[in-house]
């Protein structure tokens, strides 16, 4: 005797939550079925084998129906072959572009292209996490990635618009498209104490400061691209280091500020010039598209790291830092018409971050 | 010009790419009706095109609309090729012809292809002006209600119930056709549906004329089938029960309703009183000289006068004994009877209803069937002579001249069938059959029928005009005991039809009853119940030698009588071991294959408390001498004693403690049921003296004298019951849990076996039947863990034998949550029970927190009492979280439709019908394996039934579709080809229903007293 057929429909569809987790995990039905025999579930409910098999063959049936739907979640809500309550379906959405962090740290800032997709299968052998699930969270990248690249308005809303995520998860979506976009290295051997939240947080940043939408929020591609203009203008920013007078002014409105304030302050005022050029010079390459996919390398290498040596505590960073950029304002020629200059060339966001 | 059609297209969505090259589709609309289509214009390059179109008007006559369906094609424009089809949409506009249902047709319908399913939604508008035509020679039968519900609906009140109608029409399958060979499987699919289509429009139409000759306005309990005769044909039959109903518009009608269907029914105002008043004295026994007898109607007279004039009715001996004003009506009605020839009772005194008004069933008899085989390769000759059946020589009433001589034929073989029945229940001493349905089985040429209902004696007052106020008010007064007057025997004790085993009814002791009691109906409102019901099934297998049309037949008429005899026998064992002693809803399905028949048989076992305590199992051996045997025997029997005893108190039956497990039978009214309580308590104590007087004569003696007998043993034996928290029955509602909540799961399950085609063995073979259907119910129980506690109802089991070694089971049916707290309080008075209702069902809704959905006793009607009683109402709590996990969705675009099989929705009032749904669609494939192999063509296919009998219920206006039934769900694969068909048939009731509490608020301004600060707090919060 063998089960031909063997199906359960529902009018309101059936969602397992733990099922659709295995699902999601990319397990296949015979590894899912032994895991929720490991759960201890048949104790629970006195079922048989059988029946979970039956029953995880069913589940993920209906996954598979649904993902058609769920690769455009606003189609979900639309359509009527599933009768699912709004709350279920929210939460089917929410899992599904869900991503894992170990695996976004792989991707994060690389090109969302068939090449890298060629690369699953490491990232699934190194992370342990399937490659189908590696394949999901890929393709989800890049299915948000093609729908808002060239969308007008804030890259936030539009995938929130769009994929009817929660406000945390469209979030790190517009950070991992803006990385995507922008191509920043983050994979280096220098850059793995870093977590996805702290690129995430930086990306928020430098979306709000650095991007085209920060100045005109009407043009397309605002939130993704940075704005040239901007990064040109940071190329001005070398007269800080070049011209000895302004460093050495410059130096001394630090200093005279954060005297007694940090604890490392004679480590910062013997190599204020060090650290200064370290930014200035990071900050006007910028023009170039090599330089900009290097940011974050540079940052850590030019600055992070020399503080690091100097067992700068976290504080007395962003103490030096705001300091650093609201002392520019006093010097002569630095006008307010650098507007990106108060929150932007600093950076003082991403490095407070990057010392964690 | 009886008519004026108006169709508008609005918009289309989410329609499929149908230009590769652009991503897009230029997309037009063909609306057609009758012989007439007209276009939309094509919209240009669009996955969502907004046609907005003019009003199409189509003018045609009332029989047209009424049989023809309106057909909607969406095809994408090709300025070079022929323009490809997207799909179609059949709306059915039917419900738009009463004046009460549905006054416009208005949504989002998905677009369906036969080969690729749902593509896209389709926005139509539907409305049709119908002009009053008074020609009396007119074929249509417009303004006629059909209801697939087997009760009389809910807002409306039955003033007489005409009896049954029947029709059938005959086609040839287009599948079968010449023209097959050459044309697309598209192209005949869709001619399949809309044939089915257009003959189900026929069939509805000449019902309607039927009924309106009756002069009824309604059909209840409507049952279409069709049956795929192959080469031969396409049968699409239908049968129902006339009525004339009466719309409820009196504010009693929406005083708020009780979750059980049994208090749903006190808001019918007719029914203060469920005793009949037929037995208040005197014997139950007909008495010639009173009785009324029925001669056929004028319009359908028949020569034959063998078998109606002496169907007799239970004299009405309470007629004087009510107050003198109120013999007027009465009298008059009774003149009236005589004089119109008690114009409804027809050919056959069927009723297709399985619950009733209070009063109308006077007493059971037992189930009646008949079963019939027929070589459908004879069906052009109308001389055609039953095999199983002895040669009838009556003509019968040819409403079908205007046929060609096939539906005769089959008309034959149905009045054969139906004249069987009707024999049968007048050797119960009946002179109905309530209940009753009817089935076919076929496999190549040969074709098994069925009918079966149960036999029973109504009262007239139902059944003719006027007499309904008089009777009901002058039974106010009556004292009777509840509850038991059905079980009483309608036959004359001393001519028994069977030998069975009668005693003095446990309930009122005047009437003797029989000692089990299978019927097909649902328990009567009335009847008192004791502990819980469960659902009983009997499996059976036999195999059959393969043979061919007469010799085929023969075999399997001679099967059938081995059949009947052991699902009865395994029925009975299976009752006696849940220490029960009554079966409602039976329903026997025979199956014939290839090379075996099947049988399945589900019921749904109760205790009857007027009926006597079953006796257990003893088992006998048939070699006493033998120790080690008789070691064995006292085994098993201590095995089979243990079951009896633990099923008892899984089921909470506990005769002797009558008075407190009277909770159990849904009697509302507090006066009420301390009466009955008074009248139980006092014959308790009788019951076991009535026990000890007969012994033990009514042991049930199982013999066993061979292997086979021993198997049979083991099967009773190891039926598993559910899990606990878990109940399922097959009927409307579940003896003893009368407190559900809103939360409903309707669900089809579908699963085929390949048997091992090995020296199959009929023990193989039933032991393989009844492991699929134990898995089946055992995965339900897994699926649906969430909601526990939960009940089962309404499950249908359908078996079909697709292929030679496949075995295919589909079930229907819901699940329903119930509160286990509220169980338990059962000194509750009714108010008190709608205040808690009122306080969850607003808690539900409102999205409240748990605060009021704890018991609100009137001694702690503050809300911080309430408050505090949270945490000890953990279940409830619970149940109420997953409501609220789950709200309706008011904030999607996609409203919410319920479907149940069930005539009511929990928690729920449902305020208006708006027609029946009545839907055929056919789904095949050629990429099988592509679309995940059988199990995933099936599961999108039943998916996007749902989806379109949802659709087309939120297009009428409606929230839920009630009485839901999938008729059929034929599915043939050929995995070779990478090929499968799937024909389904659905039916139902699409109605609105409103959300109790939301009436209370609006309908009943001054609640008890106890209940307002639920009511105010939920005032408020709105």
């Amino acid at each position: 005797m063998t089960s031909e057929l063997d199906i359960f429909v529902g009018n309101t569809t059936l969602i397992d939550e733990d099922v659709y987790r295995l699902w999601l995990d990319g397990y296949s039905v015979s590894d899912a079925v032994a895991l929720r025999v490991r759960s201890g579930i048949l104790e629970q409910t006195g079922a048989t084998a059988a029946v979970l098999q039956s029953d995880t063959m069913d589940h993920y049936r209906t996954f598979h129906m649904l993902e058609r739907l769920l690769h455009a979640p606003p189609k979900l809500l639309h359509q009527l072959i599933f009768q699912i309550p709004p709350s279920r379906q929210a939460l089917l959405i929410e899992r599904y572009y869900a991503f894992d962090e170990a695996f976004v740290r792989e991707v994060l800032g690389k090109k969302l292209s068939k090449g890298t997709k060629k690369d699953l299968d490491d990232i699934s052998t190194k992370t342990g996490i399937t490659l189908k699930s590696c394949r999901r969270q890929f393709d989800n990248f890049k299915r948000v990635f093609k729908v808002v690249e060239e969308m007008r308005g804030s890259l936030v809303d539009n995938i929130q618009q769009h994929f009817l995520l929660s406000d945390r998860l469209a979030r790190d979506y517009a950070a991992i498209v803006f990385f995507a976009n922008n191509r920043f290295e983050t994979g280096k051997k220098k850059l793995q104490y870093l977590s996805f939240g702290d690129f995430a947080f930086c990306a928020e940043l430098m979306i709000q400061n650095w991007t085209l939408g920060a100045v005109d929020s009407q043009v397309d591609d605002m939130d993704m691209d940075l704005d040239k203009e901007f990064l040109q203008d940071l190329k001005e920013l070398k007269v800080l280091v070049a011209d000895k007078d302004l460093l050495d002014l410059h130096k001394s409105l630090v200093c005279t500020a954060l005297r007694g304030k940090l604890g490392v302050f004679s480590e910062m005022e013997a190599n204020f010039k060090n650290l200064s050029r370290g930014l200035v010079n990071v900050a006007a390459k910028l023009t170039h598209n090599k330089d900009v996919r290097d940011l974050f390398v540079d940052l850590v290498e030019k600055f992070v790291e020399p503080c690091r040596s100097d067992h700068w505590p976290l504080n007395d960073v962003r103490l030096f830092l705001n300091q650093y950029s609201a002392s520019v304002h006093s010097l002569d020629g630095f006008r307010p018409r650098y507007r990106h200059l108060d929150q932007g060339s600093g950076s003082p966001g991403p490095l407070r971050l990057e010392f964690r | 010009m009886p008519g004026k059609l108006k169709v508008k297209i609005v918009a289309g969505r989410h329609l499929p790419v149908m230009d590769r090259a652009s991503d897009l589709t230029d997309a037009f609309v063909e609306v057609k009706f009758g012989n007439t289509t007209f276009k939309t214009d094509v919209y240009l390059k669009s996955l969502n095109p907004q046609w907005n179109s003019e009003w199409f008007k189509f003018e045609v006559d009332d029989e047209d609309l009424q049989d023809e369906p309106l057909q909607i094609t969406v095809l994408d424009h090709d300025t070079y090729s022929a323009n490809d089809a997207i799909g179609k949409v059949y709306i059915d506009i039917d419900p738009l012809l009463y004046s009460e249902a549905a006054t416009v047709i208005s949504g989002w319908f998905p677009i369906y292809d036969t080969i690729h399913g749902i593509r896209g939604e389709i926005n139509v508008v539907v409305k049709v002006d119908l002009f009053n035509d008074l020609n009396r020679f007119r074929q249509s039968s417009c303004g006629v209600k059909f209801f697939c519900t087997t009760s009389i609906p809910k807002c409306y009140r039955a003033v007489i119930i005409h009896g049954f109608v029947e029709e059938l029409v005959v086609n040839e399958d287009p599948e079968y056709q010449w023209i097959d060979r050459i044309r697309t499987p598209r192209a005949s699919n869709e001619a399949r549906q809309r044939l089915i289509s257009l003959m189900s429009g026929e069939l509805q139409r000449k019902i309607g004329l039927k009924v309106l000759e009756m002069r009824g306005n309604a059909v209840v309990g409507y049952l279409q089938c069709f049956d795929l005769e192959g080469e031969s044909g396409l049968v699409v039959r239908a049968i129902g029960t006339a009525c004339t109903l009466d719309k409820l518009s009196s504010p009693a009608a929406f005083l708020p309703a009780c979750n059980s269907p049994s208090k749903e029914m006190k808001e019918i105002p007719f029914n203060e009183d469920p005793n009949p008043n037929t037995h208040s004295s005197g014997p139950s026994t007909p008495l010639k000289n009173q009785t009324y007898s029925f001669s056929p109607s004028k319009s359908y007279s028949r020569q034959s006068s063998s078998s109606d004039t002496d169907l007799s009715l239970t004299p009405k001996t309470g007629m004087g004994s009510g107050s003198a004003g109120k013999e007027g009506g009465p009298f008059k009605a009774l003149l009236r009877q005589q004089t119109q020839s008690a114009l409804e009772q027809r050919e056959f005194p069927f009723f297709t209803l399985t619950a009733f008004p209070p009063g109308f069933l006077v007493h059971v008899g037992g189930v009646v069937s008949a079963r019939s085989v027929k070589l459908l390769d004879r069906i052009h000759n109308p001389a055609f002579v039953g095999i199983m059946g002895n040669t009838r020589s009556y003509k019968l009433l040819d409403w079908n001249s205007f046929n060609s001589d096939e539906p005769e034929t089959r008309d034959a073989w149905w009045a054969e069938i139906r004249q069987e029945i009707k024999s049968h229940a007048k050797a119960l001493g009946c002179h109905a059959v309530v209940g009753y349905s009817e089935s076919t089985s076929i496999c190549e040429e040969v074709c098994i029928l069925s009918a079966s209902g149960t036999a029973a004696v109504l009262n007239p007052r139902f059944l003719q005009d006027g007499t309904v106020e008089g009777c009901l008010e002058q039974r106010l007064e009556e004292n009777l005991p509840a509850g038991c007057g059905f079980c009483h025997i309608p036959y004359d004790e001393l001519n028994m039809p069977f030998p069975a085993h009668l005693t003095y009814c446990n309930n009122c002791r005047k009437q003797k009853v029989p000692d089990v009691l299978f019927t097909t109906i649902d328990l009567p409102v009335d009847a008192t119940v004791i502990g819980k019901g469960c659902l009983i099934q009997a499996r059976l297998c036999r195999l059959k030698k393969k043979a061919q049309a007469e010799a085929n037949a023969t075999a399997i008429s001679n099967l059938l009588p081995f059949m009947e005899y052991e699902v009865h026998t395994q029925l009975m064992n299976k009752l006696k071991l849940k220490a029960m002693n009554a079966l409602f809803g039976l329903r026997i399905q025979i199956t014939v294959g290839e090379n075996m028949l099947m049988g399945l048989a589900s019921a749904t076992g109760v205790y009857l408390a007027a009926l006597p305590t079953p006796g257990g199992i003893q088992i006998a051996g048939k070699t006493p001498n033998d120790g080690s045997y008789e070691q064995h025997i006292s085994h098993m029997q201590k095995k089979i004693n243990d079951t009896i005893a633990k099923n008892k108190e899984l089921y909470e039956i506990n005769p002797p403690e009558i008075s407190e497990e009277i909770i159990g039978s849904p009697i509302p009214e507090p006066r009420q049921r301390s009466r009955l309580l008074r009248s139980q308590s006092e014959s308790s104590d009788e019951v076991t003296e009535l026990d000890l007087s007969h012994g033990k004569k009514d042991a049930f003696v199982l013999e066993i004298d061979d292997t086979d007998a021993m198997e049979d043993v083991h099967s009773l034996l190891t039926d598993v019951p559910p899990p606990s928290g878990f109940y399922s029955c097959n009927t409307e509602i579940m003896p003893g849990i009368n407190n559900w909540t809103s939360e409903i799961q309707m669900f089809t399950s579908v699963r085929v076996i390949r048997l091992s085609s090995l020296n199959l063995t009929n023990q193989a073979l039933n032991k393989n039947f009844n492991d699929l259907c134990e898995n089946l119910l055992k995965s339900l129980y897994f699926k649906l863990r969430s909601m526990i506690p939960c009940c089962l109802c309404h499950v249908n089991f359908t078996v079909s034998l697709p292929e030679d070694e496949l075995i295919q089971v589909t079930v229907t049916a819901v699940a329903i949550t119930f509160d286990k707290n509220q169980a338990l309080q059962t000194t509750k008075t009714h108010a008190e029970k709608l205040l808690q209702r009122a306080s969850t069902d607003n808690e539900e809704l409102l999205q409240f927190p748990l605060e009021l959905c704890s018991d609100s006793l009137p001694s702690h009607p503050f809300p911080p009492a309430k408050a505090v009683t949270v945490e000890k109402a953990s279940p409830m709590g619970e149940g109420n979280f997953r409501n609220r996990s789950a709200p309706p969705c008011a904030n999607s675009t996609v409203g919410v439709v319920k479907m149940t099989p069930l005539s009511f929705i929990p928690g729920a009032k449902i305020t208006k019908y708006l027609g029946i749904i009545n839907m055929f669609f056919i789904r095949e494939t050629t990429s099988l394996r592509e679309e995940g192999g059988v199990s995933g063509f099936l599961h999108a296919f039943i998916a996007e039934v749902f989806a379109m009998v949802r659709a087309h219920v939120a297009a009428l206006g409606g929230n839920a579709v009630v009485s839901y039934i999938m008729k059929q769900c034929v599915f043939m694969e050929n995995p070779n080809k990478n090929q499968a068909q799937c024909l389904i048939n659905v039916s139902g009731d699409a109605v609105v229903f409103v959300r109790e509490s939301e009436l209370e608020v609006v309908s009943t301004p001054q609640p008890a007293a106890s209940c307002q600060p639920s009511c105010t707090g939920g005032e408020v919060t709105t």
